[in-house]
Order: C-alpha cells, then sequence, then structure tokens
C-alpha cells in the first residue's frame, strides 16, 4: 500500500542511522571510554580486580546517579539539591544506629525512615527551585552548602544538646553531638548479603542489583504513566504544559520530592556497603560525583536515561579506579592520578554544561540559516 | 441549522477610558466560515479576549454586551470555561512541544489512560497511557484534515505547515468542539500549505463546526469565507457576505480615514536628494516575530521614509537588523560604507542612531537619571563627554549636565530636574529621552521605531512634530516604523510597505487607501515604485 510505505520511509528518514552524527552526539561517552581503555592498558592492573572494584562501586553509586533522570526530565537540569536526599538517609542511618536495629531490618526501617524527611526536604526544595525557574542548577548546588549548615548544627549541638541521647556509642566524648565516624556495624551489608555470590576477589552483590534494577524499572515506568507525561510536558516547556491545564509548579515539586528519595535511598546502599558514616562528610561529594557520572554518560542538562545513567556510572568509576594505577605505573606517584580524578569530575561537569549551551546557540544559528 | 452559535451582541469596551471597541455585533452560524478582519488595533483580539474570558478582561473592568452561546446568554469567565463550552482556539504560535510525537501532542493533557496494578493503588496519577487509542483518535483527527502523516513521528522538525495542522487536529480531537477560531493562521504557512490549510478548513465548516477565521490576506478572505466583518478603530465598519465582497472593497474599508497631511515648509537643500545615504541589500533579520526574509531598500539622503505594514511581518526587524540588535545577514552600505552587521558599534560610530520601539526594554535605563539617559550612547561610543586622564576615562559631569539641560529645554521634556530617574516619566517624555540621546549622537540618518506607541494623543503630536523638525532644521535623514500608517502618511515622504518580511512596495503618502490595504494584506502583486 503507497501509504504504508510513505509512512515507513518516513519513519526510516527519522531514525536513519548516521554514524559520523551518532559519533558526536555521544562524543563525551567515546572520549572517557578511550581514556579508560589507554589507562588500564598503562596500568596494567588485573582484569578481575578491574571488574570486581567497578563491579562494588556501580552498586554504590548507581541509585544516587538515578536519582538525578527525573528532575531533568522534568526541565529541572541537573539536581545538586539529591545532597539534601544524603542528609535525610543519614540522620535515619544515626537514628536507626542508635536504636541498634541490625541486619536487612534496620535497613528496611531506616529506608522508610527517611522517606518523610525526603518529602519534607524535596518539597522545601521544589518550594526554592519554583522561585528560581531558569536557574535551577546553581540554586540546588547553594541549597545543598546552606542545607549542610543546618545538618551540623543538627548533628553537632541539637543531638545531645537539646535533645538527650540515651546511646553514648555514637556520641562524642563530651555528650553533645555525633561522633566524626560512625560505624555501622550492625547495617554492614544488610542488603549485599542477602543475596551475594563470591569468587576470588569478586563479590557481587546479587540482591543490591536486584533492587537497583527494580528502581530503574520503577522509573521507567513511571515515566510512562500519567504522571510522568505531565512531567515530560513540563520538562518541555512550561509555558504550554500550563496552557493545557497542568499544574507547572506541583509538578516540579513532585519531581524534586520523587529525587530526593530516590537519592536517600540510593546513600543508604552506597554507606551499607562502606560500612562507616563519615558523619560530617559522607554527603558532600555525593551529588557533584552523581552529576558527573550522568554527564560522562552522555546525559545533558535536557535529556537523561536509565542507560546514560548506567553506562556514565561505569565509566566515571573505571577512570576513578585505573587513574592512580596509571599515575603510580606514569611517575611513581599515585597523587597524580588522585588529582586527575578530581581534574575529572569538575572539568567534566564544566564542559558538558559548556557544551550544551554551545549546542543550544548552535541550534539557533541553524535555524536562523535555514 | 441556521440558529447562530455564537452571538456577540452590542460589546463595548474600555482600556482606562480609552475605548477599544464600540457596539460590535458578529455572530455565526454552525459549518459557516466567518472572517474578522481588521489592522491591528482595530480590536480583534480584544473581542476573542471577551470571548475567551481571559483574565485581562477582568482586570481592566469587564465588558459591556451580551454574549449568546448556542441561543443562551453565557457569561465566560476563564479560558477553560470557554474549551468546555466548546470553543477551540487554534492559536498564533505554535502550542506544541518538540520532543513529543504528533499522537502526544494531539492528546496533550487529555490523554486516554488505563488502569494497571499499580495505579489502582496509588490513583489516576499512576495510570498507563493507552497509546493505541490515542493513536487512532490522532490518526481520525488528521485524517479529518487530509493531512497524510505518520502518527508517531517527532514534532520536533517537521514543517510549520505541518504544525499547524497539528494544532488543528488537537481542537478537533476535543470532541464537543463547536466553534473553532483561527488567529491568524495562514500567517506562517507557504502558500502551498496555505493552500491545504483553507482546504481542511473548509472541510472542517462541511461537518458542521462554527468558523471563525481572523485574518489579514484578504484574497485568502475571498477564498474561504461565508460572511466577513471588518473592523477599524474598534467599530464594525462593514459586513460583507462573500458575494458582494471584493478585496478592493475590504482594503478600503480597512484602513480608510482622514489623513491630516503636516503642511512641510521648504527643506534645506543637503547636497543632491536624489543621492542614497543608505542602501540595504538582502536583509535578513532574525528577530522572534518580526522576522525579516529578503528587503533591499534605498534610502535617500534627508528624506522621511517610512516603514509600514502589519504586525508580525518583519517592519520592525530591519531598524533592529541593520543597528545590529537581532542576528542578521545581508549587505548594508552607509554613504559609501559597508557597515558590519550584528555590531551594533559599528553602526553608531558610522552615524547612525536608533529610538528602539521597546523603549523600557531597550530604550531606557530606567534606574538611572535624565542627564545618563541622554549622553550615555554618546559618551560610549564617540567618547564625548569624556576626558582620559592617566588611561582612565573620567566622565566630565558639568558637561553632560549643561548638554541635558539644553536638552531638556530644547524639545520640552517635562520632568523636576536632570538628575530626575526616568522610571517615572510619562510615556511622551520617556520617548523624547530616547530621541534626545540618539540625537545626542548628532547623527546623519535615525531610525525611530514606533514612535507614538502607548503615549497619548497630545504627546503624539510633539513627538512627530519634533522628528520633522529635525528633519527640516537639521537635515537628518530619517526612517519611521510605524504600525499607524496614518501617521506615516501625514509626515514621511515614501512609505515602504512590508509584507511577509519582503518589500511589497513603495508608495507615496498621498496613494490611494485601497493600494496601502492591497499592499499590506499582500495581495498587491507589482510594487509601485515612486522616486
Amino acid at each position: 500500500m503507497k501509504n504504508a510505505e510513505i509512512k515507513t520511509q518516513q519513519k526510516r528518514m527519522q531514525f536513519m542511522p548516521d554514524i559520523k552524527k551518532g559519533l558526536i552526539r555521544n562524543i563525551v561517552p567515546v572520549v572517557f571510554a578511550v581514556l579508560c581503555i589507554i589507562g588500564a592498558c598503562i596500568a596494567q592492573a588485573r582484569p578481575l580486580f578491574l571488574l570486581s572494584s567497578v563491579t562494588i562501586r556501580m552498586a554504590r553509586n548507581l541509585l544516587l546517579v538515578f536519582s538525578l533522570i527525573i528532575p531533568v526530565v522534568t526541565g529541572l537540569g541537573l539536581n545538586f539539591g539529591i545532597v539534601l536526599g544524603a542528609m535525610a538517609a543519614q540522620i535515619a542511618l544515626v537514628a536507626v544506629t542508635h536504636w541498634e536495629i541490625t541486619g536487612i531490618s534496620g535497613f528496611i526501617v531506616t529506608a522508610l525512615l527517611s522517606v518523610p524527611l525526603s518529602i519534607f526536604f524535596g518539597w522545601l526544595t521544589g518550594r526554592i527551585l519554583n522561585r528560581a525557574k531558569g536557574n535551577e542548577m546553581i540554586t540546588s548546588m547553594m541549597l545543598g552548602f546552606f542545607a549542610n549548615g543546618l545538618y551540623q548544627l543538627l548533628f553537632l549541638f541539637v543531638l545531645g544538646g537539646i535533645i538527650p541521647m540515651v546511646n553514648k556509642t555514637i556520641m562524642l566524648p563530651s555528650g553533645i553531638g555525633i561522633k566524626n565516624t560512625v560505624a555501622l556495624r550492625g547495617l554492614k551489608y544488610a542488603l549485599d548479603n542477602v543475596i551475594k555470590i563470591e569468587y576470588d576477589d569478586l563479590i557481587i552483590p546479587i540482591f543490591t542489583f536486584i533492587v537497583i534494577a527494580v528502581m530503574a524499572l520503577a522509573i521507567k515506568f513511571l515515566l510512562q504513566t500519567k504522571l510522568g507525561q505531565e512531567l515530560r510536558c513540563v520538562g518541555q516547556d512550561m509555558n504550554i504544559a500550563e496552557a493545557s491545564g497542568i499544574d507547572v509548579d506541583k509538578m516540579r515539586i513532585t519531581a524534586v520530592i520523587l529525587s530526593t528519595i530516590l537519592a536517600a535511598w540510593g546513600q543508604l546502599i552506597h554507606l551499607q556497603n562502606i560500612g562507616i558514616l563519615q558523619t560530617y562528610g559522607s554527603h558532600e561529594q555525593v551529588g557533584l560525583f552523581a552529576v558527573a557520572s550522568i554527564l560522562i554518560g552522555g546525559a545533558t542538562v535536557t535529556k537523561a536515561t536509565i542507560g546514560q545513567a548506567i553506562l556514565g556510572t561505569f565509566l566515571f568509576h573505571s577512570l576513578f579506579i585505573i587513574s592512580p594505577m596509571a599515575g603510580q605505573k606514569l611517575v611513581g606517584e599515585p597523587q597524580v592520578g588522585e588529582y586527575f580524578r578530581a581534574f575529572v569530575a569538575y572539568g567534566v561537569i564544566g564542559l558538558s554544561l559548556g557544551l550544551h549551551a554551545w549546542q543550544k546557540q548552535q541550534a539557533a544559528r541553524n535555524k536562523f540559516e535555514e | 441549522m441556521n440558529k447562530p452559535i455564537i452571538q456577540l451582541v452590542d460589546i463595548c469596551k474600555e482600556y482606562y477610558g480609552n475605548q477599544v471597541l464600540k457596539k460590535v455585533n458578529v455572530s455565526v452560524r454552525p459549518g459557516e466560515v466567518h472572517a474578522l478582519v481588521g489592522e491591528n488595533g482595530a480590536g480583534k483580539s480584544t473581542l476573542m479576549n471577551i470571548l475567551f474570558g481571559m483574565a485581562v478582561i477582568h482586570n481592566t473592568g469587564g465588558f459591556s454586551g451580551q454574549v449568546f452561546f448556542d441561543g443562551e446568554k453565557v457569561d465566560i469567565t476563564s479560558p477553560k470555561e470557554a474549551m468546555d463550552k466548546g470553543i477551540g482556539m487554534v492559536h498564533q504560535e505554535f502550542m506544541l512541544l518538540p520532543g513529543f510525537t504528533i499522537t502526544e501532542n494531539i492528546k496533550l493533557n487529555r490523554e486516554i489512560t488505563k488502569h494497571n496494578v499499580i495505579s489502582k493503588i496509588l490513583g489516576e496519577k499512576m495510570k498507563s497511557l493507552d497509546m493505541e487509542s490515542m493513536r487512532k483518535d490522532a490518526r481520525k483527527a488528521l485524517d479529518t484534515l487530509g493531512l497524510d502523516i505518520y502518527e508517531m513521528l517527532s514534532v520536533e522538525g517537521l514543517p510549520v505547515g505541518h504544525k499547524q495542522f497539528i494544532e488543528i487536529a488537537r481542537e478537533i480531537d476535543k470532541t464537543n468542539v463547536r466553534l473553532l477560531v483561527f488567529d491568524e493562521p495562514t500567517a506562517v504557512l507557504t502558500e502551498i500549505e496555505a493552500e491545504l490549510f483553507l482546504k481542511a478548513v473548509k472541510k472542517l465548516a462541511s461537518t458542521g463546526i462554527a468558523i471563525l477565521f481572523i485574518t489579514h490576506r484578504l484574497n485568502e478572505v475571498m477564498r474561504v469565507a461565508d460572511n466577513i466583518t471588518i473592523l477599524r478603530d474598534g467599530e464594525v465598519v462593514g459586513k460583507l457576505a462573500r458575494e458582494e465582497a471584493s478585496v478592493e472593497k475590504m482594503a478600503r474599508l480597512m484602513v480608510g480615514r482622514k489623513i491630516d497631511r503636516i503642511q512641510k515648509t521648504e527643506k534645506k537643500s543637503n547636497g543632491s536628494i536624489d543621492e542614497n545615504i543608505l542602501e540595504i541589500k538582502n536583509l535578513k533579520v532574525n528577530m522572534p516575530g518580526e522576522r525579516v526574509k529578503d528587503v533591499s531598500l534605498e534610502v535617500k539622503k534627508g528624506e522621511i521614509l517610512g516603514i509600514g505594514g502589519l504586525a508580525g511581518h518583519g517592519k520592525i526587524g530591519i531598524a533592529n537588523g541593520v543597528m545590529g540588535l537581532y542576528p542578521s545577514s545581508g549587505e548594508v552600505v552607509f554613504n559609501g560604507d559597508k557597515i558590519k552587521l550584528n555590531n551594533p558599534k559599528d553602526a553608531l560610530s558610522k552615524g547612525m542612531a536608533f529610538v528602539s520601539e521597546d523603549r523600557r526594554g531597550v530604550g531606557l535605563l530606567l534606574e538611572e537619571s535624565i542627564e545618563k539617559n541622554i549622553a550615555l550612547t554618546a559618551m560610549q561610543v564617540q567618547g564625548k563627554f569624556l576626558k582620559r586622564i592617566a588611561g582612565i576615562n573620567f566622565a566630565l559631569t558639568w558637561k553632560i549636565r549643561a548638554h541635558a539641560r539644553k536638552i531638556i529645554k530644547e524639545l520640552d521634556i517635562r520632568c523636576t530636574g536632570p538628575e530626575q530617574i526616568t522610571r517615572r516619566l510619562s510615556g511622551g517624555n520617556q520617548q523624547k529621552i530616547c530621541i534626545a540621546r540618539a540625537i545626542s549622537l548628532e547623527p546623519e540618518l535615525l531610525f525611530v521605531s514606533e514612535p507614538t506607541r502607548g503615549i497619548d494623543v497630545g504627546a503624539k503630536k510633539i513627538v512627530i512634530d519634533l522628528l520633522l523638525k529635525l528633519n527640516q532644521e537639521m537635515g537628518m535623514t530619517i526612517i519611521i516604523t510605524s504600525s499607524e500608517l496614518a501617521e506615516l502618511r501625514s509626515i514621511c515622504d515614501r512609505i515602504a510597505i512590508i509584507y511577509d518580511g519582503k518589500l511589497e512596495g513603495v508608495l507615496p503618502p498621498d496613494a490611494d487607501d485601497t493600494d496601502f490595504g492591497l499592499m499590506m494584506a499582500g495581495g498587491h502583486g507589482k510594487a509601485k515604485e515612486v522616486s
């Protein structure tokens, strides 16, 4: 049928693969993949060691990176405010450690406890971001710094100072404030240990990965519901969304809340694997590293997928592991690699944001020349 | 069948004592295509705002008159209410999401959903989208319009014509739609697209939907409209059935008004009058909403050239493009010198100045004093009022003050003194300051855009007189861009009419109303050049 032919042709025209264009579009992940391969060649690390390190780090970080997807889809950009989710998780963790609830039940209680906290934090963040439309990223970043101040006040002074703490093991010797490092003895590997495979150095926390996969599917599902459609619509154009009767501000707040909850759970998974809570430091880099990961995966301020999150996390952490080793081999100084890591994290964010702005300009120019 | 679906009876509306609609009556029957024709500011949009219950109407004291929908008196207080009643609107600018498919756009926020396990627990919002049913509906709507395009394509990158159709498809997909309003739907379409579109409109009307069609393109009106209402200055000046209408007749009704020609005194001669001071060749300007597609124009030394045309056709873009405020391409030669485009400083330093139509946005520093506003560009571009000491430029405040005092007196700017900030001055006085800043550059050529927009009648005359004075006494060449044709005809030597981003023709100010009307509506074909 002629009609059908036209349709397939139109379809083909739109999806026609163009290798060069594809390469340019995916320039960021390609560059990082090349860097990883070169680094691995120089470092000459044992493949099994590499694999096990990357697997553990993926398990730790994936959910945190996933938490960035919904705000990007909703047009809020990269939500550096997931730091607040991490704080919610840590508050819940301290409470549960204080009550000495252990094992998987302890983990579940922590996860549940972090939800109301995240909803509250996310709601606040969302309300502030609604007043800063167009500047969400820098606002959410600053909000993270500001929240850090309140967080420190809570943990250094309020706990023990105003709220009496019965369990002294996690308190500073003076009895006021939480210790710098809290060992999460009861919760260490709480989730990982449910099902895991061990082989030589390689440990694969199967159950953690199952949980992460379920969350990924949940995000995918969510984006395909009516709610998801509204979120995407807001992300595309707030004015049109408003005109077609969608409550834009509410949708944006919803997106931030969801992101904050996911970040809280992500931080929980992260910390149960590490087993030690750096009370005043664990959350600080969360936003930065997650954002760097997803950007390396090829996501932009306006587009992010689960696949990009997974790829980015893999590349970012591979580079994290490989670069100190390569630095050691090259100049006998692992610090060089360490330096490279920090350089990469900040550099990639700056570069991607710059590239994104450039692409936008380019698109505008192309449109003009049409 | 022949009972009107919508009747607007004796509609009057005033904004701040300014009567914008005077006893307007319009009615449309099911299956009828009714064209509403008029110049900018004739009151078409206000009428539509009333029909849709827009907030702007209620915030400015409502309106008087009655609206009947389907024979019943109604009081529409919000756009949503209008939509619920079955009044649909196809907007001038597209309300489409580029990243969504055609289907998703047609069904925007009216998605068909179905239950799944999770939605039964967490509620409506978690329902899945029934993409298959949505597709079918979208297909049906597209077929009604006769648009053969795959409904799952992404809207991004589709030609504008298709976008317009999708916009319409969305309206007709709303099951209850009974009246469709098109606000200048063909403004962005190519001729072939417009052709298809008009066919679709007829097809829609034949299904019994009433159509209200707002447009400037008079030959389209002749093609599709069953009845025509012509508005001018808020009044219905003509109601025609298609059989009795002609393009010329409509054009005359649309534009026609008395012209007060200001008597000009003999000009001081600045060299040969036939010398071109400015030559514009193939100018393209990407100014959103006022895109210039290809304009070539010559301006003679010492003349006042008017640039007219309807809103959105690009007349405003020309001055903005030449002065480098919006990205542009082409060639502009000023006094034999090629001007660097996209570089306001070059244009200014070569001796051109610009009074922007966006007085409060681009034109003035609202929180700064009158004297700073007047002196700013001259300081920046020509280094006037500055003294360089040890590599640092110092402003000579006393010189600025003296200059400001002189200009305030000359232009009769009503203010408390040169130090007053400009925000709270009246529109007319603000406009004078914009002009004062431009003439502080002592330009040879002055662009003035919409000089009388938003200022009261008395001030209008003063501004126009001032421009005339600059032209006659200082020999300044002036290019005035204005939506008010009457104003252009009162002082210009020649008037260029821009249509669809291109030069439609150049007319003498005393040309026939019909010629102006036709040119503005793009129906003139050949340009009539005057010398």
